[in-house]
């Protein structure tokens, strides 16, 4: 069995990953591929500490499936406003999707 | 921390490092749809390394959701806007110089924050779990969703079907 | 019948609310509205004097209550009641008042507020009557107060007329100096009887006998009162320079004597002395006595018939009537009663002086009914209950018949002035022939009403136990009564019409019957009351019996009135004497006579200039002081404080609110810089934060 530390590295490594990655891209679809590599980051770690934790409780596994099932919902909501959006301005370019600024 | 490593130590680091390089990828390839590729990979090594943790079952719902149907999803948005977003086009912007010394900053942060004094406080700590072979698992889990995490599993059932309505009317082409 | 007594004042009461509402409906109806009541008064009158004489032989006076204010302890109640008093005053006043009225159907002819003369006429007549008929103090002085008002609507009727408006002020004001002595003894008497009726009062009068009022430096308090007086008697006869001076040292000069005459130190009264001088001071005013007479002279600006029925024949009786209604409460302490009759008495000879100079018809009159008054009250006070009232009861007709003859030649004539009359009695032969009988009677020759009632007060102040001057007085008076009515009779009926513009015509029927009526009262009305057969004196009289017929008081009234008569017509009818012989030696004496003692300048200098010039310096103060400094200063000071905070506000307060405006306005436009509307920017700062952020709460704790 790896250590729970290990875990941790990989999940920092690919939380960071996605940082970067919503930092720099510039297409929307990118940035929500780069939020979910967020979210699998966080998922890591819960479910590295689930069986740590009190013993084994699987809490950690639970909380991680509600994570996906939003996850999944956010991804489906997300799409549907970038075609959307794609619709009106037709480019998905976040730097010039500023019909809001000012 | 013991030196010797086992046959476990050697797949997650395998699958570990597949996971991470596919995530560089992703974010960083130039074109799109094949950044989208990696990230395929990327969740499968995602259900690799909760193999390793004794979570078949998340496991099992990365690959479905995550590699199934979300990857899929994205490819057809990626498809549906695809004219304008053609791979010539520059896909990150210019903010290289700084997200790359943001981005180190925070995951310092993590391993200097948390991993770090937890790595102190319980060295050797072993991701725990079930035995491989113990099935109670996936029972455990349904018995512990189905009465006290009831509600939230409601509540996150409901979420999802109000995410595909309001899904559905966003996307919707307006008739007029 | 009796208990329809309060019908008598309500019926031509409501005549006065008739009339006044429906005046311009009813036009020259008015008079006859006002005359059905009057005459329907008089004849409910005359029902309850034959059942009062014949059914209930004058015993037991009936009274009847009503309960009207409840005090809290007490219940003031209101009534009226029936005695021989009443009876008489009653038919006096609906007499006299009837006569009156229907005489006026000719005089106010086609005056333009001919209605408003009726109504307030039967006004006057309501409160009268009520006044009569009243059992309780309290109705008495409300009625007594309506007679005044009403008064004063009748002397100002014309009031266009700058004299009458202000003869109308002054009889109203002066009354009402009276007045408060009679609120006052009012107070006093409910006060220590607790009731307000007078068989209540009455029945304690005994206990009101003890000497229990201290009245503190009365002496030097009169003293005072005498340096004033002395004051304004200087100041009015004096002329020039050196006037302010020495009337002030004469006021100061007899304030000195006075006050080291009168014997000091605090006075002993009772309190029905003090109740009775109180409600007496209140006659004076009512009755025009000394000192307040002098409102009815002037009183004379209103019509004459009001004149005859207010200032000659009832209302200045009032006064007498309230002594004599109030007479077991003056009898208890003589002391009320001898100042009556000294007041009276001097009234009398002070007035009839006055008489002879006047000019004005209405005026001699005025100063015959004013001495008739102070007659009245001298036999009141000397103890002559019956012959006070009964020459109440005579002089009320004969001077109405006066009044009104005098009436009928202005009427006739056009003026009030009888230098220019003369020679009247072939073109006014009825009015003429009334007047001499009414004068006959005035003058008291034998045979007439006024020799039988004129003789009992004489004979009452004969016999007064506080000696002989009253009665030498009375004997004054009544020569000198005789005296200036020959000089009026002789000036205005006898020798050439002097001013030949004037072409006097009689008066219509509707005047002369009312003349002829009162002609035939002014000689019966003294055939109740015979020395020898005294029908009045035996319904009306007080305590003591009357006293023994006297031949030779009867020989000096009588020949006093003779003997005056005899003087005026030496010099007037038959001018043995010229006038203008006396004026040399008597110069002063007509002067001081026409200036009326100077009475009406006393008090010109003394109350009336004084107040001006003290309500003046009020208003001034009020004005300069009060309205100038106070309130406008106060608001200057106030606008220039507001003037003060507007600019604080502009610049400060508007300053630091356009300050935080204008600094939020350069912010907003120094931040909008920082939205770029690049998401990836804001995720990079959230993200630098939050790692700042997290440093700070995770690593430094």
């Amino acid at each position: 069995m790896p250590p729970v530390t290990w875990y941790l590295y990989v999940s920092a490594a690919l939380f960071a990953l996605g940082l970067f990655g919503i930092m720099t891209r510039r297409n929307a679809i990118a940035m929500l591929m780069s939020i979910e590599l967020m979210l699998n980051a966080a998922n890591i770690n819960l479910v590295a500490f689930s069986g740590y934790l009190r013993g084994h409780t699987l809490v950690g596994q639970i909380f991680a499936l509600f994570v996906i099932a939003i996850a999944a919902a956010e991804s489906a909501v997300g799409l549907a406003i970038i075609i959307n959006v794609y619709r009106t301005v037709k480019h998905i370019d976040a730097d010039d999707i500023n019909l809001m600024k000012w | 921390m013991s030196l010797s490593i086992t046959g476990y130590q050697i797949a997650f680091i395998t699958i570990a490092a597949m996971t991470v390089g596919s995530a560089v990828m992703v974010v960083t390839l130039p074109n799109i749809l094949r950044s989208a590729l990696f990230l395929a990979f990327t969740f499968l090594g995602v259900a690799g390394l909760y193999v390793l943790a004794n979570a078949e079952l998340l496991a099992a719902m990365q690959v479905l959701i995550y590699v199934g149907a979300i990857t899929v999803l994205i490819m057809f948005a990626l498809v549906l806007t695809q004219q304008l977003m053609g791979a010539k086009i520059r896909q990150s912007s210019r903010g290289w110089l700084l997200a790359a010394p943001a981005a180190a900053l925070m995951f310092a942060f993590l391993l200097k924050g948390f991993i770090e004094p937890f790595n102190k406080a319980a060295s050797g700590a072993v991701a725990a779990g079930p035995a491989p072979a113990d099935a109670g698992t996936l029972v455990s889990i349904a018995k512990l969703l189905l009465q006290p995490y009831v509600l939230p599993f409601e509540l996150a059932s409901l979420i999802l079907l109000a995410a595909l309505v309001g899904a559905i009317v966003i996307a919707k082409e307006d008739k007029e | 019948m009796i208990q329809l007594a309060w019908l008598i004042p309500v019926i031509p009461l409501a005549a006065f609310a008739a009339i006044i509402f429906f005046g311009p409906k009813l036009k020259s109806n008015a008079a006859y509205v006002a005359i059905a009541a009057i005459v329907s008064s008089f004849l409910i009158s005359a029902g309850i004097g034959y059942e009062w004489f014949f059914v209930h032989h004058a015993q037991a006076a009936a009274n009847f209550y009503a309960d009207w204010i409840p005090t809290g302890t007490s219940v003031l109640r209101i009534g009226f009641g029936v005695d021989s008093l009443t009876i008489m005053m009653l038919f006096v006043v609906t007499i006299v008042s009837m006569m009156v009225q229907i005489f006026s159907i000719g005089y106010m002819h086609g005056d333009p507020r001919y209605p408003r003369f009726f109504a307030y006429l039967s006004l006057f007549t309501a409160a009268m009557l009520s006044l009569i008929i009243a059992n309780t103090i309290l109705l008495m002085y409300i009625s007594w107060e309506l007679v005044g008002l009403t008064s004063y609507l009748l002397i100002g009727f014309w009031f266009e007329k700058p004299e009458a408006m202000r003869a109308a002020k002054k009889a109203f004001l002066v009354t009402r100096v009276g007045d408060v002595g009679f609120f006052l003894g009012l107070l006093l008497l409910y006060l220590n009887t607790g009731t307000v009726e007078l068989a209540g009062i009455f029945k304690q009068v005994e206990l009101l006998k003890i000497p229990q009022v201290h009245i503190p430096a009365l002496g030097f308090v009169a003293s005072i009162i005498l340096g004033i007086m002395a004051y304004g008697l200087a100041g009015a006869v004096l002329k020039g320079t050196k006037r302010l001076p020495v009337a002030i040292f004469a006021g100061l000069a007899i304030f000195g004597a006075a006050f080291m005459l009168i014997p000091h130190g605090p006075v002993q009264m009772s309190l029905a002395a003090v109740a009775s001088l109180l409600l007496f001071w209140g006659a004076v005013g009512k009755s025009a006595q000394f000192p307040l007479h002098v409102w009815l002279p002037d009183a004379m600006q209103g019509p004459t018939p009001v004149s005859a029925l207010i200032h000659a024949a009832t209302m200045v009786a009032a006064g007498v009537y309230l002594v004599a209604r109030m007479y077991p409460l003056f009898h208890v302490d003589m002391t009320a009663l001898n100042v009556v009759a000294v007041v009276g008495a001097f009234t009398a000879v002070f007035a009839a002086t006055m008489g002879i100079v006047m000019n004005d018809i209405k005026q001699v009159l005025a100063y015959s009914t004013i001495s008739q008054l102070g007659y009245m009250m001298m036999g009141l006070g000397v103890g002559g209950y019956t012959a006070g009232l009964f020459h109440l009861m005579t002089h009320a007709y004969f001077k109405a018949n006066l009044f009104l003859g005098s009436g009928s030649v202005i009427h006739g004539t056009g003026t009030q002035d009888m230098r220019q009359m003369g020679g009247l009695y072939k073109k006014m032969p009825y009015t003429f022939w009334t007047f001499v009988i009414a004068t006959a009677a005035l003058a008291g020759l034998p045979g007439f009403a006024g020799f039988f009632s004129k003789d009992e007060i004489l004979l009452a102040a004969y016999h007064w136990h506080g000696g002989k001057m009253v009665f030498y007085a009375g004997v004054a008076g009544a020569f000198l009564t005789a005296f200036y009515m020959t000089r009026l009779l002789a000036m205005t009926f006898f020798g050439e019409p002097k001013d030949k513009e004037i072409h006097a015509h009689e008066s219509s029927k509707v005047m002369v019957i009312p003349l002829m009526v009162l002609a035939s009262l002014s000689i019966l009305a003294g055939y109740v009351g015979l020395p020898w057969n005294n029908i009045f004196s035996h319904y009306i009289s007080f305590g003591h019996g009357e006293h023994e017929f006297s031949w030779a008081v009867v020989a000096m009234g009588t020949g006093a009135g003779l003997f005056g008569i005899a003087f005026a017509s030496l010099i007037w009818i038959w001018p043995v004497f010229r006038f203008a012989s006396l004026k040399p030696a008597l110069g002063w004496v007509q002067t001081l006579l026409a200036n009326k003692y100077y009475m009406d300048d006393i008090y010109d200098i003394v109350i009336i200039r004084p107040l001006m010039i003290s309500t003046r310096a009020m208003f001034a103060f009020d004005r300069w002081v009060i309205d100038y400094v106070i309130v406008n200063g106060t608001g200057w000071i106030t606008l220039q404080l507001s003037t003060l905070w507007a600019i604080f506000d502009r610049y400060v307060v508007d300053g630091i609110v356009n300050l935080v405006g204008e600094l939020t306005k350069r912010g907003g436009y120094a931040l909008r810089y920082v939205q770029t509307g690049i998401v990836q920017q804001y995720a990079l700062i959230l993200v630098v934060c939050v790692v700042l952020i997290g440093w700070y709460f995770v690593l430094l704790r």
